[in-house]
């Protein structure tokens, strides 16, 4: 399973990175996608839209079924990947590179999302049960 | 792997959008031992299925030849779609959904003991099933069975024959050519090695609900069930009421012409249709308005489309709305199948 080092993780199988320039980035994990299968549809949020912490503000849909996606953070939306409008494919073949959108975060703390050996931890005690 | 009516099955071997392809475009195959094969046999079988179903026997005069035909209640709802291949005269064979098997079974056994008592009722546990879709299924069943081509080149759709220990029906629930195969259960697995070494993919439930979907082909559960006829379910040509053959069903039916119609969707915007999606239709009056049955995406067509139940009020080519999460989505009404044989209709 691959679960970058540099990233942070959330319990729903949301992906986050601090960038330099001190906005997140936002996208699912490789094991989400899996679980999904092959993906026919991403709706991100509006740029501008402020979010909670835990709010719904995307949509997953693989040929399976639809996931939601919550805010890691409380932020304002920066950006969403353009890609992924006409090749929400994108998501299956890199889901770390195949970031949904960006937030200028309220408060740019990630200490209590997961590491990835939490996350690591999480999805083997879940394989277990 | 999901459970499937008791049965656990695989939703894709890998990519569901690849193994959908690979029937559109070559050849994949289903191991749909699920379903269940029931034997009928006796002098009064051809009189005991004339009463039993909507749609009439009697279309079946040369052997091999198989009926779609929907098994209904006294309320005219559906117990069941199955197919019904004529063999002999006193020999009949039925193919049941897998989740319906039981009350099917519990039904014919005791509408026979009312009509025709002393016919044989059989389930076929002991055989396997296993469909090979696609344009270049056949070729490649020819290649795996060696000398069925010659006993199988020339059945036409909906007809089926025996080949050694193989019963092989060119029909399917793909919108595809291809062969469903039925055969010992014990040489299933070898069988489908060797399809597999013939270079036939093998396909998941994902894809099967996906190519049927486009095909236009009703779910059972999902599309129909007991509560409502085919006349509301796009049956309504399986259904004979031209002669006068009293099926069980058949008064019902008179008595309650059809108040909906299973229509098909294209949805206009970008997302996902699924069932139980509420539709509002322009000259519904929101209460009776509808929703969809089956809903998704059609790699074919790399849009989103469904079957809905929708007032009779709504034709091929008006536009509806469809909820979906917190929003409108604008949809199109239209006539399907959506697909056929590779290639798109709408």
């Amino acid at each position: 399973m691959n679960i970058p080092n540099n990233l942070k993780y959330t319990k729903s199988h949301e992906w986050v990175r601090l960038e330099d320039d001190g906005t997140v980035t936002i996208g699912i994990t490789q094991h989400a996608q899996e679980l999904l299968g092959d993906m026919v549809f991403v709706e991100t949020p509006d740029v501008g839209r402020k979010l909670k912490q835990g709010e719904e503000c995307a949509v997953v849909e693989s040929v399976k079924a639809a996931a939601d996606v919550y805010a890691p953070i409380a932020g304002e939306v920066a950006a969403v990947n353009p890609d992924l409008e006409t090749a929400p494919e994108k998501v299956n073949q890199d889901a770390y590179a195949a970031w949904l959108f960006k937030l200028k975060p309220v408060n740019a703390d990630l200490n209590h999302l997961l590491s990835a050996a939490d996350y690591q931890k999480m999805l083997e005690s879940e394989e277990d049960s | 792997m999901v459970d499937f009516g008791g049965w656990e099955m695989p939703l894709h071997y890998g990519s569901q959008l690849d193994e959908h392809h690979q029937v559109r475009r070559d050849a994949g195959m289903f191991d749909v031992s699920h379903m269940l094969a029931v034997d009928i046999k006796g002098e009064t079988a051809r009189d005991f299925l004339r009463r039993l179903v909507a749609n009439n026997v009697d279309k079946l005069t040369q052997p091999g030849k198989a009926l779609y035909t929907c098994m209904l209640n006294l309320q005219g709802g559906i117990i069941d779609d199955l197919i019904i291949y004529f063999l002999t005269e006193s020999h009949f064979r039925m193919v049941v959904n897998a989740g319906t098997a039981d009350k099917d079974m519990a039904w014919m056994l005791a509408r026979r003991d009312e009509i025709a008592p002393g016919l044989e009722i059989t389930p076929r546990r002991d055989l396997a099933m296993i469909a090979v879709q696609g344009p270049n299924a056949r070729t490649k069943v020819w290649q795996v069975i060696a000398g069925a081509q010659t006993a199988t080149e020339n059945l036409k759709l909906f007809q089926a024959a025996f080949f050694d220990e193989y019963f092989i029906a060119r029909t399917g629930y793909t919108g595809e050519d291809g062969f469903e195969i039925m055969l010992p259960a014990g040489d299933a697995a070898d069988f489908w090695n060797a399809l597999h070494a013939a270079g036939v993919a093998p396909a998941g439930l994902g894809a099967r609900d996906t190519l049927r979907l486009e095909a236009g082909m009703n779910l059972y559960g999902q599309d129909m069930d007991e509560t409502t006829s085919p006349l509301e379910s796009g049956l309504g040509w399986t259904v004979d009421l031209k002669s006068d053959r009293d099926f069980i069903g058949r008064q019902a039916l008179l008595e309650r012409p059809a108040a909906q119609q299973l229509i098909g969707l294209i949805l206009l915007e970008r997302g996902v249709l699924r069932s139980h999606q509420k539709v509002t239709t322009p000259s519904g009056d929101n209460e009776s308005d509808g929703e969809i049955t089956s809903g998704g995406f059609s790699p074919t067509l790399n849009q989103s489309i469904a079957l809905a139940r929708l007032p009779l009020t709504v034709s091929a080519g008006d536009e509806v709305q469809v909820v979906v999460r917190d929003k409108m989505l604008r949809a199109k009404a239209v006539k399907y199948p959506f697909v056929r044989n590779g290639k798109s209709l709408i």
